[in-house]
């Protein structure tokens, strides 16, 4: 069966099950890897995108539930240049590992498009996303900093 | 008997034009061995390789890897600021994993520090030299030649290797330039990348002079600065690792893209140790894109073209297992395992001060036994590894490991092959935490056979969350029961600690606290649970039992826990100084809202002292917040200062996720957590603001990664007893019922 997926602007005909999940097309048939593989359940968000703008757990998408819709990776959202969200995370050296970040970026990208300035409270209620290195405390400047602009 | 190593130049100029500047073992066993016959105490082996490119470039290369912790540019300051290198033309890269880049400078760390051999070197202990001496001829168990881990890469690679590296590189673009301009080398200087000779104004770069330079043989003892001239050192320089990680181009073990390359999931034992006895296939073979279902010892794993198609497959077989005796334990019986070795006549003496245990007699007695659980690393990147087995019979292998040229011996042993014929390609790692380590590489092990098993085809195995859970190799579940006497004004006279669990004596159980006489006895006790380190290894359990413990006799004598420690810390200035700072910059003893309770706790942990003060709120349905955590902390001088911050929150973190959330139960023999649901960790909603202070204390540098967690859990059940009367003896708390309510007061 063809599903017809559009990736950061680029239309894909892919012979996946519609059942796939959409991490994995994304990263094995499409070739975008920078978007991550952490619990498979929907629970760490490292495998965050952008469904027509809003913030969605791949690994649990099926690629049937997207066809037409406007998905954007981590490769999309800055292939104009960093994002300001990408641009915060280099000025409050953010990343550890690094492992949970894309999906961190797009979740927090997400969030400030429906809410420019969000506060602490809007940030822990919105962003549910796991880091095992403990970014936290510097994510959370990183936004107060977006918030501000 | 020391071992000793000759310095040699490795490579000289290379193809490229590169001038290569190493110091490594000597590759020769006879060489070593006339070393061995000639040792002088401390002389420097180091592994080191500094490449300079004919465009100035200045290549770090590093014998770790990178799993997040900033070392590619801390260990990058290091030697840049001994070559007086510039900055902006550094560039660090991993180190081939190939015995040629054995890191000798962890080992002479580890030996020469007087410090006990952490536990992912242990079995190395016995003698640690004769494990350098062999690490290039004799691959066995235990061979950890890059290791990372023991929060040791600035302090020992940096200290031991990278400034003496970047200045014997110094010294021959010196000579080199010197005898270029026929002119006294001391007449020369250096700074950003090139030789000046300031009397005829003249000056080369470095890229100019590599070629020439490349002719000397390097120091072994080149004259180092004086922190008083440092330009990178000391400052908090964005790391080099950073802008990769946030455009999703690092490229992880999990982002292996080889052409053909096919996918593997795995079902392995439930229970530790089963045997596959036998499996109902069904129609998984027929299904769409499935390629071969592979039948191991104690796993069958599904190769397929896609990955969803290979785990969904693996999902439906139905294997069975012979568990042994295995498969009816439960977490009730290895808590009984440690209740009966601490009430049995199996401990062992490892430590006795004074009169020891006599010495309880002479003051009022307080005793408490505490109890931690197995703990998962529960990194964000699921285990995985791609191997290519080859008709010609060669082995490539790509993945994230603790030790690259660990991993690579591992996967010939496993494979059957000489180490010539195997390929290691050493990946960034999204995390690891010790889940890494050489020893812990079952995930290598299902790759390599599986790959075995479809020669000539690449293949990628990912566990899946659950099998990263379930098969991990925990941290120890340990029981500590200790007793101290009080003397009339409430100050120890008696300090009595024994404990059991999966390791046997650690010397993180040796206090710092000033106390005239002490017993400590340790045993054993295994279990079919694998384990091993996890940050901070032993002081993540010692840490939670000690501080728990000097709290609870604070409290008996009625005396504040922070001018307590104080009292018993008279010989201790650094943990004073550290203490105090942590203690002011928190606010300690000034009154705090209703519900709201402070807690304090100091440990040295891997040569760095931090302590935490946490401000926790306890709701009155027995929820506790962590609102605020105040540390301080000593590492003698900090590298990259924001560095040092970042990994003291990462531990912080970390910490307290296993401190509130974690535990791994074991029935029926196997793991019952499975995910994120029922291993819980914080979430940026439960993560408290965080202060560090930074003591500089010109000690000896300590680690960065590890320290930050010790102290962290019984800051926050100290704070718990603060706040609630209610001291918590067992991890996690999210067990213990809080409530305010009369009946779970009764509890």
């Amino acid at each position: 069966m063809t599903i017809r997926l559009k990736v950061n602007g680029v239309e894909h005909e892919l012979d996946v099950e519609p059942d796939a999940p959409l991490l994995w097309v994304i990263r094995d048939d499409i070739g975008l890897t920078g978007t991550k593989f952490g619990c498979g359940i929907a629970q760490c968000g490292a495998c965050t995108v952008h469904v027509n703008g809003e913030a969605q757990r791949s690994c649990v998408t099926p690629v049937s539930s997207v066809e037409g819709m406007e998905i954007t990776t981590i490769e999309g959202l800055g292939a104009n240049g960093l994002t300001p969200v990408q641009q915060a995370w280099i000025e409050h050296q953010v990343p550890q590992c690094g492992y949970c970040q894309s999906g961190m970026i797009m979740a927090v990208s997400a969030l400030l498009k429906a809410n420019p300035h969000p506060t602490d409270d809007d940030l822990a209620n919105a962003i549910t996303n796991i880091c095992r290195c403990g970014t936290y405390p510097r994510i959370r400047a990183a936004v107060r900093d977006l918030a501000k602009a | 008997m020391v071992a000793t190593r000759r310095m040699v130049l490795f490579g000289g100029l290379g193809a490229a034009g590169a001038l290569v500047v190493g110091y490594a073992l000597w590759p020769n066993g006879r060489i070593a061995r006339l070393d061995k016959l000639d040792a002088k105490p401390g002389e420097k082996f180091v592994a080191n390789w500094i490449k300079i490119g004919q465009d100035d470039t200045v290549t770090i290369v590093v014998p770790h890897c990178d799993m997040g912790t900033g070392i590619y540019t801390a260990l990058s300051q290091m030697a840049a600021e001994e070559l007086d290198a510039d900055w902006s033309k550094v560039r660090a890269e991993a180190a081939p994993a190939d015995t040629d880049f054995a890191n000798g400078a962890m080992i002479e760390g580890f030996a020469l520090n007087g410090m006990q051999v952490p536990a992912m070197l242990k079995g190395l202990a016995a003698n640690t030299f004769r494990f350098v001496a062999a690490e290039i001829t004799i691959p066995g168990a235990g061979y950890a030649p890059q290791i990372t881990g023991g929060s040791a890469a600035v302090r020992f690679t940096g200290v031991n290797a990278m400034r003496v590296a970047g200045a014997a590189t110094r010294e021959m673009l010196v000579k080199a330039a010197a005898a270029r301009w026929d002119v006294p080398a001391s007449e020369c200087t250096t700074a950003h990348n090139k030789v000046l000779h300031t009397a005829s104004g003249r000056s080369l770069g470095y890229g100019a002079l590599a070629g020439d330079a490349a002719s000397y043989s390097p120091s072994s003892n080149p004259p180092l600065k004086p922190k008083s001239q440092y330009t990178l050192v000391g400052k908090s320089i964005p790391r080099v690792d950073i802008p990769q990680k946030v455009n999703g181009t690092t490229d992880y073990g999990l982002d292996t893209k080889l052409p053909g390359m096919m996918y593997a999931a795995v079902r392995i034992s439930p229970v530790f140790g089963g045997k596959l006895k036998a499996v109902s296939i069904g129609d998984v073979a027929n299904r769409r894109g499935v390629h071969k279902i592979v039948k191991l010892d104690d796993a069958i794993i599904v190769v397929a073209d896609r990955f969803w198609r290979a785990r969904d497959g693996a999902a439906t077989l139905h294997p069975v297992f012979d568990n042994a005796s295995n498969g009816t334990v439960t977490s009730a019986d290895i808590t009984a395992t440690r209740v009966r070795a601490l009430n049995g006549d199996g401990l062992k003496s490892d430590l006795k001060t004074g009169s020891g245990e006599d010495a309880l007699s002479q003051g009022k007695l307080v005793e408490a036994t505490y109890h931690v659980p197995y703990l998962a690393h529960a990194a964000m990147e699921p285990v995985n590894a791609t191997a290519l087995y080859r008709a010609d019979g060669t082995l490539e292998v790509w993945a994230g490991s603790q030790d690259g040229l660990s991993a690579r011996n591992y996967c010939a042993e496993v494979a059957g092959l000489s180490l010539d014929k195997v390929t290691f390609h050493l990946r960034p790692l999204g995390g690891a935490f010790g889940r890494r380590l050489p020893g812990h590489y079952n995930f290598l092990e299902y790759a390599v056979k599986t790959a075995m098993a479809v020669p000539g085809t690449p293949v990628k195995l990912i566990f899946t969350r659950e099998d990263d859970v379930q098969h991990d190799y925990y941290r120890p579940n340990v029981m500590s029961r200790f007793r101290a006497a009080l003397d009339t004004k409430g100050m120890p006279v008696a300090w009595v600690n024994d404990y059991a669990g999966d390791e046997g004596a650690n010397p993180e159980a040796h206090i710092v606290y000033g106390i005239p006489n002490q017993a400590i006895r340790a045993m054993q006790v295994k279990t079919h649970v694998p384990t091993g380190p996890w940050r901070s290894v032993e002081a993540s359990w010692h840490g939670f039992f000690i501080e728990s413990f000097v709290d609870e006799l604070a409290h008996a004598a009625k005396a504040d826990p922070v001018a307590y420690r104080l009292a018993l810390l008279k010989d201790a200035p650094r943990h004073r100084a550290v203490l105090k700072t942590a203690a002011a910059r928190a606010g300690w003893g000034q009154p705090l809202a209703p519900g709201k309770a402070r807690g304090v706790a100091i440990f040295e942990s891997f040569q760095t002292i931090v302590a935490h003060v946490v401000e926790i709120t306890v709701s009155p349905d027995g929820t506790v917040k962590v609102d605020r955590v105040v540390s301080a902390v000593d590492c003698g001088n900090a590298v990259n200062p924001d560095g040092l911050k970042a990994q003291i929150e990462g531990g912080i973190i970390y910490g307290l996720s296993a401190a509130l959330y974690g535990t791994i139960t074991i029935d029926k023999g196997a793991v019952v957590q499975a995910n994120f649901p029922d291993y819980e960790v914080i979430r940026i909603a439960d993560c408290p603001q965080i202060d560090i202070t930074i003591v500089e204390s010109d000690a000896p540098l300590g680690g960065a990664g590890e320290p930050g967690v010790p102290p962290i859990a019984p800051a926050v059940v100290n704070a718990i007893f603060a706040a609630t009367g209610r001291r918590i003896r067992e991890l996690p708390v999210r067990l213990s019922n809080l409530s305010s309510s009369k009946k779970a007061a009764s509890l």
